[in-house]
């Protein structure tokens, strides 16, 4: 098989169904000339009329990309850097999550916006986002975060066939990240979690970029006599409530690792779902690792320390471990 | 860049439906505002009383097929653009019915069997999706045209700048409506608003801006006309801007608020539209007295069989909540 990065994995993923459906387009910033990597050759392939250059106006195109789908086409914009996505609040939350509904089921919006989140390289606190807890709480939104490349393409294909606005939020920590990726088509059904290791003595449940940190402490903590599963639930929303269940059933004992802000985060979500429905499997408390709810500082000594890291992990799950009920 | 409308003699076959049109709006809101003071209509209601001619002439310069977007205060849009007022008053009532559902009432009516893709209570935000429609059109090939509806108090919206210029460099087929009407609620279009005329900002986006009498029906839709062959053409959007007022305070119940006298509400009221429209059928002789009442019975018919039928209509279950937030909600949304 041959090998592909993640953002190989998204330009085959969009590629493939441009070729599929002539309804589809790429719309964004700079992607004709493959600013962000995840473009090229889609230019050439497709031409002008489906690789659409935009203006600076995030607002204005992706209400543009909600008008469009209303009428029968089905845009991917690539808004690039995820706190660009404010300035379309408006559109994301008003228009594209709400329009099915207040129309009463006859608006059609399948629009997928992808953005991806820049952090840990030194951009500071407008560049560094990681928002998509705050997309979570708005009902209508389906919203994929892949943590690999096999992944990336399987969602990004799901996600571009969905009916519904689809936000996919790609982690740049993982970006150049390759692995095999099957030659034959495959699709990966928007709100299914995978098992991305198996273990039977504790629960690591991790998002995005948070994954591969998750096996790596894994694997280190296998060394210690220590078997852990790590779940990645691919889809935030809806979260694969029944796999997340399944294996702290399992395990009894759950560590939730998010690169997003602590309050109202993905393991705030994962944290009461298992208190709510999970709590009498339960052997020690849910203990989450997460980004502390303070702004991303500019330089590397500060920032680095405040997102998960397999060493914060690895800790976690020893002082689950330490506790017995 | 601002330029006098330019005459084009609409078919006088148009003026009887233009008629109906403006009277069905007129009376439509009239059955809404008593049955929203008798409590039948929850929530906000805000009409356009004395917009009609502006709405009615720029819809109908469009086809049925072709793209458009309303506002908070849209009743009349989709009415203009032949929407049946019986689903359009269910959903007011918020009924079962209703034309989005009662998923959306007063400021989100949407009728997508005649082109009425929605209204948006966030002040400039059906214009990036206007302008999406009209790029859905030009990649669809379908030969449609977009238009949008927006007051001189969204004329100040970051959207608005955002939409008319991606419109204008992409080329499509787009008419960004003003419906200036003079007021942003209670603040006057002076104190909001830093052009007398909203369409001079044409000239900013290299599209034509036109000003028009919003009382005048014909006039409306000439320049509208003159817009859509434009867009269809290839050539990319305009600015329309009617010059238009609402009788009624910004939503219905609210009290009189002294922004504005008597005196300025009475002298539009002197040019209504639907009056002075009248009036000029009889005048140049298109419609005879007769052909008027007529229109006038029909209409009074109508819109009593649309109260009826809102009246008639179910109520939603109130699990009908839970529907249509997703095409495939892929989970059970009630836990």
């Amino acid at each position: 098989m041959p090998k592909a990065n993640y953002i190989r994995a998204m330009r085959d993923a969009m590629a493939e169904e441009m070729r599929r459906d002539p309804t589809v387009f790429l719309m964004g910033e700079d992607v004709r000339f493959n600013m962000y990597g995840s473009s090229g050759g889609l230019l050439e392939e497709f031409g002008e009329d489906r690789v659409l250059d935009t203006p600076a106006s995030e607002a204005g195109f992706v209400g543009a990309a909600a008008g469009a789908a209303m009428v029968g086409m089905r845009p991917i914009v690539d808004i690039t850097i995820a706190p660009f996505v404010y300035p379309a609040a408006d559109q994301i939350i008003s228009i594209i999550a709400k329009s099915r509904y207040l129309y009463g089921g006859q608006a059609r919006v399948p629009v997928v916006l992808r953005c991806c989140m820049l952090y840990n390289g030194a951009s500071a606190a407008q560049h560094s986002d990681r928002p998509y807890p705050m997309f979570m709480n708005v009902p209508g939104l389906k919203i994929i975060a892949p943590s690999d490349a096999y992944d990336a393409k399987g969602l990004m294909k799901a996600a571009v066939r969905d009916d519904d606005p689809v936000m996919c939020f790609e982690d740049t920590t993982v970006w150049g990240r390759s692995m095999e990726i099957p030659d034959e088509e495959y699709l990966i059904p928007i709100g299914k979690a995978a098992v991305k290791r198996e273990g039977k003595d504790i629960t690591i449940f991790a998002v995005a970029g948070a994954v591969p940190l998750a096996i790596a402490a894994a694997d280190k903590l296998a060394g210690e006599g220590i078997d852990a599963e790590v779940i990645d639930p691919r889809t935030l929303k809806p979260l694969d409530t029944a796999a997340i269940l399944a294996s702290v059933a399992k395990t009894g004992r759950l560590v939730v690792v998010d690169p997003a802000h602590r309050t109202c985060s993905v393991a705030s979500e994962v944290s009461a779902i298992v208190a709510e429905h999970g709590f009498h499997y339960l052997k020690a408390p849910i203990l989450r690792v997460t980004t502390p709810d303070i702004h991303i500082p500019f330089s590397p000594v500060m920032e680095k320390g405040l997102y998960p890291t397999t060493d914060r992990i690895a800790e976690a799950v020893r002082r689950s471990m330490k506790e017995d009920a | 860049m601002i330029k006098k409308n330019r005459v084009m003699p609409v078919s006088n076959q148009l003026w009887p439906e233009m008629y109906r049109r403006m009277l069905r709006i007129r009376r439509f809101e009239a059955a809404a505002t008593t049955l929203h003071g008798r409590g039948e209509i929850p929530g906000a209601l805000h009409t356009a009383t004395g917009q009609e001619g502006e709405i009615v002439g720029a819809c109908m310069a469009l086809t049925t097929e072709d793209y458009m977007i309303g506002n908070h205060r849209s009743h009349g849009h989709p009415i203009g653009k032949g929407a049946r007022l019986g689903p359009l008053m269910a959903e007011l009532m918020g009924r079962a019915t209703g034309v989005n559902r009662g998923k959306g009432g007063s400021m989100h009516l949407a009728d997508f069997s005649v082109g009425s893709l929605g209204e948006t209570s966030i002040l400039g935000s059906g214009l990036p999706v206007a302008t999406g429609a009209a790029l859905g059109a030009k990649m669809l090939k379908n030969g449609r045209v977009s238009l949008c509806f927006f007051g001189d108090g969204a004329s100040s919206e970051g959207a608005v700048h955002e939409a008319m210029n991606i419109a204008s460099v992409w080329k499509l087929p787009v008419i960004f409506l003003c419906e200036h009407n003079g007021y942003a609620i209670t603040t006057p279009a002076k104190l909001g608003v830093s052009v007398e005329d909203v369409a001079t900002r044409a000239t900013g986006y290299s599209m034509p801006g036109v000003v028009v009498d919003g009382q005048d029906v014909v006039a409306t839709y000439d320049a509208v006309a003159v817009a859509v062959q434009r867009a269809r053409a290839g050539e990319g959007p305009s600015i329309v801007e009617a010059k238009t007022y609402r009788y009624s305070e910004h939503s219905i119940a609210l009290p009189p608020m002294p922004y504005r006298t008597k005196e300025e509400v009475d002298s539009w009221r002197q040019r209504d539209p639907i009056t002075m429209f009248r009036q000029r059928s009889l005048d140049e002789g298109v419609l005879r007295e007769t052909e008027l009442v007529a229109i006038e019975t029909e209409v009074a018919v109508e819109v009593q069989e649309a109260v009826d039928f809102a009246k008639k209509s179910p109520l939603p279950q109130p699990d009908e909540a839970y529907e249509h937030v997703f095409i495939d909600p892929l989970t059970d949304l009630r836990t």
